[in-house]
């Protein structure tokens, strides 16, 4: 079980694919990206295992929330950190996109500028606002995706991490910045479009956004995206920088008396972090169509942390699980009962916590343990066991 | 706010342009040297113009009944508490009250707490791993990566404090006594100058403590050691010099036989207790 | 009051009135209802220049049912029937309307809005009536009226008027009207250029006095023009310091809001290390509560709202300890997991509203007592209704100071949060002080949520709209310390309220939240922290 820690002397980037864990889920992840390619372009629509468009859609939307969880299991599995507005991070990277996106309407737009979108020739601008240049280059845009949430985590997290703010303030505060983020993109003054957000995409890389084709493509490319973005933070916490942020975690006082700069590490991980939900609001935006202040109410953030508590927390695959399951439930229930949604949603943050504190992947982890009748634990295990 | 502030100091060295740490200066002596170091909370005096000095190599022994300021006093050493007034000197270049607490663990300056603290989610042998001697920076300890030599330091150290059976086991199994050594292994693995001990044998039996007091007696002449002990037993039987704390100044200094002789010692302390001083 | 009226009389003669203001029933002293009627139908007629002689005619005629004629008139309800009868419209809204006999004062039931004609006026005669109206009501015996004619007259004095207010100021005995005439004919004369009204009208906030000055000022006499100037600046300076207060009123108002939002979360964040995510649903019920008690005691706000706030209490404390039985108490020393678990609970309970009573948001009653506003001087004033709240809020606050300072449960609940395991051994039960502060942190949460039914709309998602606000009060105010609750709140709402003029109600709470999001990068603890060995645990 060490195995990881003491034999290997390989490249820190492909120590996750030496683990059993992350070889079943690449392998889950690619048959499954494989199962709904082939549903939808072999079998003919009429059949009944015909996977249509709008599905394929949704589940593009699935992965890139599950991708969005493992970037929260990343702070708060290894590192402690609940943060409360990761979906500030996701809409940052979403806006990113939706810039890009807006630029490449150009003049097929209700009023037809060739520069301005819509919202800014309803509101009478007369230029481009200066943050809104060089989003026509989708280099830069998708460089921003990555940066802008980089940044933002980068100048909140080395206030708050070198003034030692953790547990329940940093939570309380990460859920101000998110609401304080969602009043200010309430502004039209802003520049991203006020209430209606960023909408009415065309193309994206020259490919129609209506097609099936490339909602395919953006499905797949979302999958490819939360398998590397898993291979990444599998590496992080695989490596000795993992250890020293479950340290971190259980013992801040200590690990810092170890010599290791506590805050440092917090913000690097932090960051990472919110580089992937950025990534992950990116992907998510072209399939939905649109970007609006809603992504950065405090709500959603919440919901994040409960898909990633229901999967399991300090797992990484547990907060795929997690996001994917209660996604799932979301659709089919406001499909058929759109006023017991909130009920269930309320009732299984309580459930979770309350019963299944270690969430799927620990009831599957529990089950397994019990089969073979032993209690060989795993790493993975013991670091969620104290975690919780 | 205070980084802005931070950067208008016209002294300030940024880390970036500071050569890489020089050695603790100890030709003149002493490797910790404090002066007249008051702290208080909320106007009580937890370190009243307190003066010690140990010395490279030394084993000491600090003694002192509750409240006497054992524990400020590793706080101040350690960084974790800044005094009001007072230097705290490392050796003769470091100023220690200039320094936060990671600086200070890197300087060379180890501490083990009153209550053990390990990481109870990471295995015997990652405990170590963590705690040893390396650089700290982030990338670096991304990368890391595990060689031989390093292997062959943890197992060292892992048959030093008698734990090399459990090494796979999570820290969170371990006795209370068995974490004790894996505190004191950490320390080792830091290779420090100056060991800082709070009450190594709290909790420990017979033979744990006799272990254990071997150990630190191994490391002195190596190391400079402090131990923070309440058990008399145990610093008879390890102790050369010892200081006595009251009301957070040094009431006494000496041997264990001149300490318990002096009569103001037995009367704040050992006094108190006769069969503990015999 | 002989002596007023005998002189009212004497006055009155001068307009060609006599009223017998203390006749209040006009079948009393009935004139001749034929002439009354002649006056009546003169107002019938196309040419306005008519009517306003009309209007002149019914002022010098000495039927005391003028002042109603008049009043009717201008508020287009003297309307005319198709038989040619005189009536006032009782009520105007439907398609057929009561309506009453101007001469007899009898109701002659509905008619429907066809039959009825308008008697129409335009923009003079409207100044006309209001200025006669206004005259007439100065000899109202009700000093409420009195008031209100009187500062009607601001601004609309002419010539005519003036001795006829001078002669009233004499008589006058309530200082406020007398001050109001006096006003008035000093408008009028500023407005003329004449040095008396300027020097009168210095120092005076009223809106109206300050046109008259400005037009003072560009008189062509310097002296005026100067004096009426530096008076001008004068009343800025006073203006400004005024808007100060005001704007210092509503942070208060708006902090003592969120002092009893936060205080309850206080107690339970510091006693326990709970998050209670659900605190602002638990002031939802307290809203509720009073909107239902309002139901159930129809026609008596006051009352119901009085007795809200025992019931509010102890709604919310009921639904906090069954949070903290059901819930809470399984999470013990896992204070993240409770705050998942209490805003999952937050969600059932909206929903709850939602689905049970109404998505839409419920009307509370404010009562009497409470509507209306204190008057200070001309540009301020003060609404009741905030000033309840801020009164109630301070004795919440005190109760709760006594409560953890004077009584057991105070004692026990300062040691536990200062070290649990040390009270428990102490015998304290642990459990039980648990459950008391909970009940009472949420009860104080239900107080707010009463409170907060006077001031704003009572709907489901009242509770989520503090929830964050109330965060970052306690955080501001530092852990566990109630003093510090307090300054945070008010201090904020006043922040909050002194940044709104410049930059915009979104933007003030923008700044503020950033404000406190970099205030607890420089102060973890909070603006007052426990401090020494108890703050490091």
């Amino acid at each position: 079980m060490s195995l990881t820690t003491e034999s290997s002397t390989n490249f820190w980037l492909t120590r996750p694919f030496s683990e059993r864990s992350t070889q079943i889920f690449l392998g889950v992840l690619v048959a499954a990206l494989a199962l709904v390619t082939i549903l939808h372009v072999a079998v003919p629509a009429g059949n009944p295992l015909h996977i249509g468009a709008y599905t394929v859609n949704l589940f593009g939307k699935y992965l890139s929330y599950a991708l969005l969880a493992v970037a929260v299991d990343l702070v708060w599995g290894y590192l402690g950190i609940l943060s409360l507005g990761h979906g500030a991070f996701f809409a940052i990277g979403g806006y990113a996109m939706g810039m890009y996106l807006m630029r490449q309407i150009g003049d097929r737009g209700t009023y037809g500028d060739p520069v301005l979108p819509d919202f800014m020739v309803f509101l009478n601008w007369d230029s481009l606002p200066w943050f809104w240049h060089g989003f026509d280059m989708a280099w830069f845009a998708f460089a921003m995706v990555l940066l802008a949430p980089g940044l933002l985590a980068l100048v909140f997290g080395f206030l708050a991490f070198r003034s030692r703010v953790t547990g329940v303030y940093l939570s309380i505060i990460t859920q101000a910045l998110t609401f304080a983020l969602m009043l200010a993109f309430f502004r039209n003054e802003m520049g991203f479009g006020g209430n209606n957000g960023l909408t009415d995409f065309r193309e994206i890389l020259g490919f129609d956004l209506r097609t099936d084709a490339t909602r395919l493509g953006l499905f797949l490319a979302t999958g490819v995206a939360l398998a590397l973005g898993f291979i990444l933070c599998r590496a992080i916490v695989t490596s000795k920088l993992g250890r020293v942020s479950v340290a971190t975690r259980d013992a801040e006082a200590r690990t810092r008396f170890l010599g290791y700069r506590v805050e440092r590490f917090q913000l690097f991980v932090f960051v990472v972090s919110a580089m992937l939900a950025g990534l992950a609001g990116a992907l998510y935006v072209p399939q939905v169509g649109i970007i609006n202040p809603s992504e950065f109410s405090p709500i959603f953030s919440i919901e994040i942390v409960l898909w990633v508590a229901l999967g399991g927390r300090a797992t990484l695959y547990g907060a795929v699980i997690g996001a994917i399951l209660v996604n799932y439930a979301k659709t089919l229930f406001t499909g058929i009962m759109p006023d017991a949604w909130l009920f269930a949603l309320g009732g299984l943050f309580v459930f979770v916590t309350v019963f299944l504190p270690k969430g799927v992947a620990g009831l599957l982890l529990h089950l397994k343990r019990k089969k073979r009748g032993d209690d060989d634990s795993t790493p993975t295990d013991k670091i969620q066991e104290a975690s919780v | 706010m205070s980084f802005l502030q931070s950067l208008t100091e016209r002294d300030r060295v940024f880390d970036f342009m500071t050569p890489q740490a020089k050695k603790v200066d100890v030709r003149h002596g002493p490797i910790l040297y404090m002066e007249d170091v008051t702290v208080s909370f909320d106007g009580f005096k937890a370190i009243n113009n307190l003066n010690l000095t140990i010395d490279d190599g030394e084993l000491r022994c600090i003694i002192g009944p509750n409240g006497a300021g054992k524990t400020t006093l590793m706080d101040i050493i350690t960084g974790k508490t800044r005094p009001n007034e007072g230097s705290v000197w490392f050796g003769s270049r470091h100023n220690l009250l200039h320094m936060n607490e990671p600086d200070i663990a890197s300087l060379g300056i180890g501490r083990k707490f009153q209550k053990p603290t390990v990481f109870e989610a990471l295995s015997v042998f990652e405990n170590l791993e963590l705690a040893m001697a390396a650089d700290k920076r982030i990338l670096p300890t991304l990368t890391a990566r595990m060689t031989g030599e390093i292997k062959d330091r943890i197992d060292e150290v892992l048959e030093t404090i008698g734990l090399a059976a459990l090494r796979h086991q999570p820290a969170g199994i371990l006795s209370h006594g068995q974490k004790q050594w894996l505190e004191i292994g950490m320390l080792l693995m830091q290779r420090p100058r100056l060991l800082l001990v709070d009450e190594p044998v709290a909790g420990m039996t017979e033979q744990e403590m006799e272990r254990t007091a071997e150990l630190l007696t191994g490391l002195a002449g190596k190391q400079s050691v402090v131990v923070v002990e309440h058990d008399m037993g145990f610093v008879r039987s390890i102790a050369r010099q010892v200081t006595v704390l009251h009301q957070g100044s040094v009431l006494a200094e000496g041997t264990m036989n001149q300490v318990s002789m002096d009569p103001k010692v037995v009367e704040v302390y050992l006094g108190a207790d006769d069969e503990e001083a015999a | 009051m002989r002596r007023f009226l005998s002189l009212g009389l004497l006055c009155l003669l001068l307009l060609g009135m006599t009223l017998n203001a203390q006749a209040q029933d006009a079948e009393t002293n009935n004139p001749d209802d034929a002439a009354a009627l002649e006056l009546l139908e003169a107002l019938d007629v196309d040419s306005y220049a008519a009517k306003g002689e009309a209007i002149t005619a019914i002022l010098q005629s000495d039927d005391e049912r003028a002042r109603d004629w008049l009043q009717a008139l201008l508020d287009g309800r003297l309307q005319r029937t198709d038989d040619g009868r005189f009536v006032r419209v009782l009520d105007n809204r439907g398609r057929d309307w009561p309506v009453a006999d101007v001469l007899t004062g009898e109701e002659l039931g509905e008619m429907s809005r066809r039959d009825l004609e308008r008697i129409g006026i335009n923009n003079n005669l409207r100044n006309q009536l209001r200025s006669a109206i206004a005259v007439v009501d100065l000899y109202s015996p009700s000093v409420e009226r009195r008031r209100t004619s009187a500062e009607r007259l601001l601004g609309e004095v002419d010539a005519e008027l003036v001795p006829i207010l001078n002669d009233l100021i004499e008589q006058e005995e309530d200082d406020q009207v007398r001050y109001r005439l006096t006003q008035a004919v000093a408008i009028y004369r500023a407005e003329e250029g004449e040095m008396a009204g300027v020097e009168a009208l210095d120092g005076s906030l009223h809106p109206r006095s300050r046109v008259a000055l400005s037009r003072a000022a560009n008189s062509d006499d310097p002296v005026v023009a100067n004096a009426a100037t530096a008076a001008l600046t004068g009343i800025e300076q006073q203006l400004k310091i005024n808007r100060g207060l005001e704007t210092l009123y509503f942070g208060l108002s708006l902090g003592s809001v969120l002092v009893l939002a936060a205080i309850g979360l206080a107690i339970t964040f510091g006693v326990m290390g709970v998050i209670n995510m659900a605190h602002g649903e638990l002031m939802m019920l307290g809203a509720y509560t009073t909107w239902g008690m309002q139901q159930l005691l129809p026609g008596q706000p006051g009352l119901a709202l009085i007795v809200s706030i025992p019931a509010g209490f102890m709604v919310a404390a009921l639904a906090g300890v069954a949070i903290e039985r059901g819930v809470i108490q399984f999470l013990k020393g896992r204070p993240l997991e409770t705050l998942l678990a209490t805003f999952g609970i937050s969600l059932i309970l909206q929903q709850l509203v939602r689905t049970v009573i109404s998505p839409l948001n419920r009307t509370v009653i404010t009562p009497e007592w409470m509507s209306g506003s204190l008057v200070v001087n001309d540009a301020l004033s003060l609404t009741l209704n905030r000033m309840v709240v801020l009164g109630f809020a301070l004795v919440v606050f005190a109760g709760l100071m006594l409560i953890m300072r004077r009584t057991r449960l105070g004692l026990e609940v300062r040691a536990v949060t200062q070290n649990r395991a040390m009270a428990r051994s102490m015998g304290i039960r642990a459990t039980r002080v648990d459950i008391m502060t909970f009940a009472l942190g949420s009860g104080v949460a239900g107080l707010a949520g009463v409170a907060l039914s006077q001031l704003t709309n009572v709907g489901p998602n009242l509770g989520q709209n503090y929830i964050i606000d109330s965060f970052m009060v306690v955080v501001f105010g530092g852990v566990g310390n109630l003093w510090g609750t307090l300054v945070a709140g008010l201090s904020l709402g006043v922040i909050n309220q002194v940044l709104e003029p410049w930059v915009g109600a979104v933007l003030a709470k923008i700044i503020v939240l950033v404000f406190i999001i970099l205030f607890i990068q420089k102060r973890p603890r909070g603006l007052f922290p426990q401090k020494g060995r108890a703050a490091e645990g």
